[in-house]
C-alpha cells in the first residue's frame, strides 16, 4: 500500500470512517448546515447511559470545594458589595486527575462495545493519560501519539509527564517533532492497527463531558440550594466548554457560561522555534480561537466541540496571572493543582469582583499536578528558552518574550474577547470552506445557532461578506 | 554489543524529510524533517546504538527505527527554584491578615 503522505492523507475519509464508526454523511445537508442535536442524538449516549458508564470506571462525583481564602483575597480588589464566591469542581479527583477521564471514559466504552481491540488519541494533554486509564480499565490496548519536541529534541516538560502518565497505565506512546503532520501519523496507526479513534470530538466524548455540567447543577442545588450564576471554562479545542455547558441545559441551569484562556497571541502553533517559547500547551488562544472560529479543524468530519454555540463571553488571561493563582492555590487553599487548568481560577479571581457578593462563580475543572508539570519546572523550562521572568504589570507580557508575574493580586486581570468577532469569523470560514455561493435558509437557521446569534446577525454578516441567500 | 533481545529502548525515525512535508506550515518547521520516538522491547539478538533495529511496543505493536537510547530515563523533574515565585505565599498572607481578621 502506498504509504506516502498524499496517499495516506487522500485515505482519510475512509480510515475515519473504519475507525470512529459514524457515518457523518447522514447528518449532513449538502451546504453548511449539518443536524448538529440528530448527530449529539443518534451517535451519543443520554446523560443518564453516560453516568452509568463513568460509574463503571470511578469517573465523575467529584467534590465541589469553596475556595473561602481565594474569595477572602479576591473581595479586598473588589468595590464594597463585590466579590462573588468563588467555588472549582475537583476534577483532578477522577482516575487520571482530569476532566478527560469523562470524555475518555465513554470513548472507551464505546470502543469496547462495537468490538475494536484497541484505542488510539492525538493527543498532548491529559486527555491522552485518560483514555490509557480508561483502556487500562477496560483491557483494551492504548497507542496515544503526542506532539512533543521540537526540532533540537527538547520537549516541553509537561508533555513529557503526560507521557510518563500514559505509560504508567500500559500505553504505548508515539512522540513527535512539531507540526500538523502529527494527522498523518494518526491515519497510519489507525489504518495498521484498525483500533478505535477515541477522538476528542466525537459526539460519546463530548457528551461524556455533559455529566461535568449537570453535576454542577445538581452539587449547587443541594448544598446551595441554587444555581451558580457563572460557571468559567478553561478552552482550548472547545470540547470542555461544549459539553459542560450541554450539562447545565440538561439540567435546566441558566448559569452564564465564559471560557478563559491564556493569552499566546503572536505565537505561530506549528511553528518550531516558537514551540517551545511558550509555557502552556494547551488551555491557550492559539488552540481557543481557531477551534472556536473552525470546530471541523478537528480529527473528525464533524466536531461536536462547538464553543460559540454556548458561549456567553470569552475572555484571555496572561501566563503569569496563571501561574501566580496557581502559588495562591497552594498557599491559601492548601492544595496543588494544575497551572494549565487553573486559567479559568485566574479569569474567575477576576470575574467575581465583578460580581455580587451573593452570587456563584465556578471554575469547573482542575487537573493534577506532577514533576514537569508544575509552576517550577514549567517557569525553569521557560527561563531557559530564553523567556525573561518579571514582576510587574501582567498586561504588557509579550507571549513567547516574558512572563510577567502580577505585582499583587490586583493587578490579575481577565480581558474579554469580541465574541461577534469570533462569530463573523466563524460564518466566514462556513463560507471558505464549504465554498457556497447560495446560503441556504436551513443554513441561515444553522449559523444562528452554532453561533448563539440569531438570524438577523447571520445576514448581516452575509451582507458584509457579499453572499447571496 | 550496547543491547540485547529484550531490551527496553527507545527508537527514533525520521517521518517526513524536510521537503516532504506539508505546504502549509511556517517556514521554519518547512526547513527540518518531521520526527519520532517510540519505546518497546528490542527484537534484534543484539544491537548497538545508531542501528536499525525491530521492537514491539508495550502493547504488542512491532516497528523499526534507529536505536538511539536504553533503558530511556525519564529527565523532567521538579525544576530549579524560581525565586520570583518565593514571595507570593507570604505576600497573600500579608494582604489577609491586613485588617486583624
Amino acid at each position: 500500500m502506498d504509504m506516502s503522505y498524499e496517499a495516506v492523507m487522500a485515505r482519510k475519509g475512509e480510515i475515519m470512517k473504519r475507525a470512529i464508526g459514524i457515518d457523518y454523511d447522514e447528518f449532513e445537508s449538502g451546504s453548511i448546515a449539518f443536524d448538529y442535536e440528530r448527530m449529539m442524538r443518534e451517535t451519543g449516549y443520554t446523560l443518564q447511559e453516560i453516568q452509568k458508564i463513568q460509574s463503571e470506571t470511578n469517573v465523575g462525583n467529584t467534590p465541589l470545594l469553596e475556595l473561602k481564602n481565594l474569595t477572602k483575597l479576591a473581595r479586598k480588589y473588589a468595590p464594597k458589595g463585590k466579590g462573588a464566591r468563588i467555588f472549582i469542581k475537583d476534577e483532578a479527583a477522577n482516575p487520571s486527575g482530569s476532566f478527560k477521564a469523562r470524555r475518555a471514559a465513554t470513548a472507551c466504552y464505546h470502543a469496547e462495545k462495537l468490538g475494536y481491540k484497541g484505542v488510539i488519541a492525538a493527543t498532548s494533554g491529559n486527555y491522552g493519560s485518560a483514555v490509557a486509564s480508561q483502556a487500562a480499565m477496560r483491557g483494551l490496548r492504548c497507542i496515544v501519539v503526542q506532539e512533543c519536541y521540537d526540532s533540537r529534541g527538547v520537549g516541553q516538560p509537561e508533555i513529557i509527564e503526560k507521557a510518563r502518565k500514559c505509560e504508567a497505565f500500559g500505553a504505548e506512546v508515539v512522540q513527535l517533532t512539531v507540526g500538523p503532520e502529527l494527522f498523518y501519523t494518526f491515519l497510519v496507526l489507525l489504518e495498521e492497527t484498525g483500533y478505535f479513534n477515541a477522538s476528542l470530538y466525537s459526539p460519546f466524548g463530548i457528551a461524556g463531558v455533559e455529566t461535568l455540567g449537570y453535576e454542577i447543577a445538581m452539587q449547587f442545588r443541594e448544598r446551595e440550594g441554587r444555581d451558580p450564576d457563572a460557571v468559567v471554562v478553561t478552552n482550548a479545542g472547545g470540547g470542555n466548554l461544549t459539553g459542560t455547558a450541554r450539562g447545565l441545559l440538561k439540567a435546566g441551569a441558566q448559569s452564564k457560561v465564559i471560557g478563559a484562556s491564556v493569552d499566546l497571541s503572536g505565537l505561530h502553533m506549528a511553528s518550531d522555534i516558537q514551540f517551545n517559547k511558550k509555557s502552556f500547551t494547551t488551555g491557550h488562544t492559539g488552540f481557543g480561537v481557531p477551534f472556536a472560529t473552525w470546530p471541523d479543524r478537528s480529527d473528525v468530519p464533524r466536531s461536536a466541540a462547538r464553543p460559540l454555540r454556548y458561549l456567553d463571553r470569552y475572555v484571555t488571561v496572561n501566563q503569569g496571572s496563571v501561574f501566580y493563582m496557581t502559588e495562591a492555590l497552594a498557599q491559601l487553599e492548601g492544595i496543588e493543582r494544575g497551572p494549565a487548568g487553573n486559567t479559568s481560577l485566574a479569569a474567575a479571581f477576576y470575574l467575581a469582583q465583578e460580581m455580587d457578593e451573593d452570587q456563584i462563580i465556578v471554575v469547573q475543572e482542575t487537573e493534577y499536578t506532577g514533576a514537569g508539570k508544575h509552576i517550577q519546572p514549567q517557569l525553569t523550562f521557560a527561563r531557559k528558552n530564553g523567556i525573561e521572568i518579571l514582576i510587574g504589570d501582567p498586561s504588557e507580557e509579550v507571549p513567547g518574550k516574558n512572563i510577567i508575574l502580577p505585582k499583587d493580586p490586583g493587578y490579575i486581570k481577565a480581558k474579554d474577547l469580541d465574541v461577534d468577532k469570533l462569530r463573523k469569523s466563524y460564518i466566514r470560514n462556513c463560507i471558505n470552506n464549504y465554498k457556497v455561493e447560495k446560503v441556504t435558509e436551513e443554513d441561515i437557521k444553522f449559523l444562528a445557532e452554532d453561533t448563539k446569534s440569531n438570524e438577523e446577525f447571520v445576514k448581516e454578516v452575509l451582507d458584509e461578506l457579499g453572499v447571496k441567500y | 554489543m550496547d543491547a540485547k533481545k529484550g531490551d527496553w529502548v527507545r527508537i527514533h525515525n525520521i517521518v517526513l524529510k524536510a521537503g516532504e512535508r506539508s505546504s502549509n506550515l511556517p517556514e521554519d518547521t518547512q526547513k527540518v524533517p518531521l520526527e519520532m520516538w517510540v519505546k518497546g522491547f528490542l527484537l534484534n539478538d543484539e544491537a548497538n546504538i545508531g542501528d536499525e533495529v525491530e521492537i514491539e511496543t508495550y502493547i504488542g505493536r512491532r516497528t523499526k527505527g534507529k536505536l538511539i537510547e536504553i533503558n530511556p530515563r525519564w529527565e523532567h523533574d521538579f525544576g530549579e527554584v524560581v525565586p520570583e515565585l518565593l514571595h507570593i505565599g507570604r505576600q497573600l498572607r500579608a494582604i489577609l491578615e491586613e485588617d486583624g481578621e
